[in-house]
């Protein structure tokens, strides 16, 4: 089993995330991570989906999506050609005595304090899965109290869109 | 006899109509029945009018050219059936949503053109649920138009009220919820492009009854806004060469033919193919009629209860040309023993189909007429250029296999009547040009083995999802579509009891369909399980049909306004059917009661291979030896 990443371009309509998860459901995908959010065309929203599969059944997946009427495009990023990030928000226990450890880790991975309380500081960071990872692990021994993931979003690398072409103008 | 003369009361019933519409939008082009319908409905245009949203709701039928629609009225619909009372659209009062639903199945299998039923929110919606998911498996293209509670109500657990849409969503091509009234022409035109063209399949529309009243203004043709939507219908070049060049050069090929075919509208092509090659032909239970089951190149039927020949040709091929077919796991039995030394070329116009079950050595995407159209002229270059490899020894093999394994039944050795006997008579009699619809179970089967199938559009099944109830709606669906042919339903006991409701219907709406109940008095198809798999033991298959006669059919029918006769015997059957096909100002139902313990043969139990199949119970057919 190998992580794909999925960019899939579809008409920005109600209902259209629940037909697009729904259909990796019924296929007995699970998703790994989802994230949704307009492009730079108003009409056109664009769902990043990572799945943890073979390559036959999600080919499979794939096709099924492609006939969903609201899917317009669907792009298989490879990582090694794509940029791909999360978001990460997370509250870590930083009372006076830690607070100086947590701060040099912040340092370390390039990542931000966005909120301070007395006793915790609320941190934020981007980057890959792997970074994140790194990141929680560091963090892990001082206390986290609360967390929460954004999914993968990832774009190609090089000047090539995958937005361009007829049928996304159309919609 | 109390029985209402249908067609009088028929015409009776509806209102007279206004004087005709100015739009007049009749016009009843014949539907293609491939893929390649214009990208908008081919339809004159209206003047802008001012109309309810239910008015644009009709016009919009009227405009899409639509004849009968199948229905129910209920609360949340309701707006829609005042203009439907003064419309030229036929509406057919069933008696069940289900009824609905396969009736428009039914009339669209028949005809080629789009089915429509309707219902209301609710209940109404979630009856429509079976022959919408019958529908899907089987690709047919239907229009299901659903009322919802109103806008403000959805999502409050409103009397009534089903997110149908929700429901639907795994078992439709496409479904809408209409939010505003303005955008009814538009998404009923969407819906009968979606359902008609590309693969064809169901379509929901669900409207809530504030759209539904909301006024608006009709504007006809609308734009149809489907940027996502690009069936591709014709095939690639290279691939086509491919396959003719390996249908040129193959030792033991079949083509394996599905549905796809007669949705294609192809079957004209599929025999100039098949007569230019030589090669052997089967065709699928969706498929029966799309190449006549007489012609010498016809092995019939491959599958769970095929021809030893259909299912051996397959198994046995170096290659596999499946048209507009699917690798249904009622054909190939245990996918990895199924045709282990077979090259596949695989054409359907979904892709999703490519490779889903088997391999495809040859994937080509496309309408079937195209690419048979395309094949022929490719395999006819390919001939001129190399010799067609000589197919004699294989036919020998096969018409060996044909003579020795051919579909057969002993006759029952307690003395009871045969229902192959009566399926096969009924067939004879009724001849080629009748339109057969079965129901799901042995009978099922021995309608698609004993009856002989000539022409295309002959032979309705639910095919996929095995939708028991399926044949009496379906029939009247096809004899409301082709009123001037003879249509029987050929039904079990079992099937009967699930829908024969809409005999009804069919008494009062004038739609005399002749309805055959193969009435072993048990579910027949699950007591053959238990006998092969269950030792024996009779858990719950067991009807009373026979033993008590509750049913009695005969009443039944006659309770439903049709006339019921009974056949007990061999001696009987050619007569009881005769009087059937005398009797058409009527439906009638012909309770045939028929021994319970005749097997359906050949079969290959489910989850073994092919190799595995049995002629009959305890015989195996003699091919290992023929080993090539």
């Amino acid at each position: 089993m190998t992580m794909h990443t999925l960019s899939v371009l579809v008409e920005n309509k109600p209902g259209v995330l629940a037909r697009v998860s729904g259909l990796f459901s019924r296929r007995g995908f699970n998703i790994d991570s989802l994230a949704v959010g307009e492009t730079e065309n108003p009409d056109v929203s664009r769902i990043t989906i990572v799945v943890n599969a073979e390559s036959s059944p999600l080919e499979q997946v794939t096709k099924q999506l492609n006939k969903l009427v609201n899917v317009l495009k669907i792009v298989e990023l490879d990582s090694q050609v794509s940029v791909a990030r999360e978001l990460l928000l997370v509250k870590v226990r930083a009372d006076r005595n830690a607070r100086g450890q947590v701060l040099e880790t912040v340092n370390l991975f390039r990542a931000r304090v966005v909120d301070v309380a007395p006793d915790t500081l609320t941190i934020e960071a981007t980057g890959t899965k792997d970074k994140l990872d790194a990141l929680l692990r560091d963090l892990e021994p001082f206390g986290i109290k609360e967390m929460v993931q954004s999914g993968t979003v990832a774009i190609g690398r090089g000047s090539r869109s995958i937005t361009a072409g007829p049928a996304l103008r159309a919609a | 006899m109390t029985r209402p003369t249908p067609e009088t009361l028929a015409h009776s019933a509806r209102r007279a109509r206004p004087a005709a519409e100015p739009a007049g939008d009749t016009d009843h082009a014949p539907t293609p029945r491939n893929g390649s319908a214009p990208a908008a409905p081919a339809v004159r245009q209206a003047a802008p009018a001012q109309v309810s949203g239910a008015g644009s709701l009709v016009r919009s039928l009227e405009a899409l050219g639509v004849d009968v629609v199948f229905g129910i009225p209920g609360g949340a619909i309701l707006p829609a059936y005042d203009p439907l009372y003064d419309s030229n659209v036929r509406h057919i009062l069933v008696r069940h949503e289900q009824g609905a639903g396969h009736a428009a199945t039914g009339y669209a299998q028949a005809t080629g053109k789009v089915g429509v039923c309707m219902a209301t929110s609710g209940p109404g919606a979630t009856n429509l649920v079976t022959p919408i998911a019958d529908a899907y498996m089987d690709s047919v293209p239907l229009v299901a138009i659903t009322g919802q509670v109103a806008r403000p109500s959805i999502g409050t657990d409103a009397f009534q009220e089903a997110d149908i849409q929700g429901i639907t969503l795994p078992i439709t091509k496409h479904n809408f919820l209409v939010q505003t009234a303005d955008e009814i022409p538009q998404v009923l035109a969407e819906a009968f492009h979606l359902a008609s063209t590309g693969r064809p399949g169901p379509v929901l529309v669900d409207i809530p009854k504030d759209v539904l009243q909301a006024p608006t203004t009709f504007v006809w043709p609308p734009t149809l806004e489907l940027p996502g939507y690009r069936p591709t219908l014709h095939p690639h070049g290279k691939q086509i060469r491919e396959a003719a060049r390996l249908m040129t050069a193959a030792r033991r090929p079949v083509l394996y033919v599905g549905g796809g075919v007669l949705k294609a509208g192809a079957t004209e092509g599929l025999r100039r193919l098949a007569e230019l090659t030589g090669i052997p032909v089967v065709t699928t239970l969706m498929a029966l009629g799309a190449f006549p089951d007489s012609h010498r190149q016809h092995l019939g039927m491959p599958g769970m209860h095929g021809t030893v020949a259909a299912v051996y040709g397959l198994q046995k091929a170096d290659l596999i040309v499946a048209l507009g077919a699917r690798f249904d796991d009622r054909v190939t039995g245990r996918l990895d023993s199924f045709a282990p030394d077979a090259a596949v070329v695989h054409a359907d116009i979904d892709p999703a189909e490519i490779g889903k079950n088997r391999h495809a050595d040859v994937p080509i995407v496309g309408d079937a007429r195209h690419v048979i159209d395309e094949l022929i002229a490719a395999v006819t270059a390919e001939r001129s250029a190399r010799p067609a490899t000589d197919l004699g020894d294989w036919w020998t093999q096969l018409d060996d296999l044909r003579k020795r394994y051919p579909l057969g039944y002993e006759e029952p050795a307690d003395g009871t009547l045969s229902p192959q006997y009566v399926i096969k008579r009924l067939g004879e009699i009724a001849g080629p040009d009748t339109i057969y619809v079965a129901g799901v179970g042995q009978h099922q089967m021995w309608a698609s083995q004993f009856i002989s199938y000539e022409k295309p559009y002959t032979w309705l099944n639910s095919g996929g999802l095995g939708t028991m109830g399926y044949a009496v709606p379906a029939a009247m669906g096809a004899k409301v579509g082709k009123p001037d042919t003879t249509v029987w339903a050929v039904d079990g006991d079992g099937c009967f009891q699930m829908t024969n409701q809409e005999l009804a219907t069919c008494a009062l709406e004038g739609i005399p369909i002749k309805v055959a109940v193969i009435n072993n008095g048990n579910l027949g198809m699950v007591r053959q399980w238990q006998t092969l798999f269950y030792g024996e033991r009779y858990s719950n298959t067991e009807l009373g049909t026979h033993k008590h006669r509750i049913p009695d059919f005969v009443k039944l029918a006659e309770a439903l306004g049709c006339v019921g006769l009974r056949c007990e015997n061999a001696a009987d059957v050619d007569k009881t059917i005769a009087a059937a096909m005398e009797i058409n100002d009527a439906p009638v139902v012909i309770d045939f009661v028929v021994g319970k313990d005749a097997m359906v043969w050949p079969m290959v139990a489910a989850g073994t291979s092919n190799d595995e199949i049995m002629f009959a119970r305890g015989v195996r057919p003699a091919f290992d030896e023929d080993e090539l």
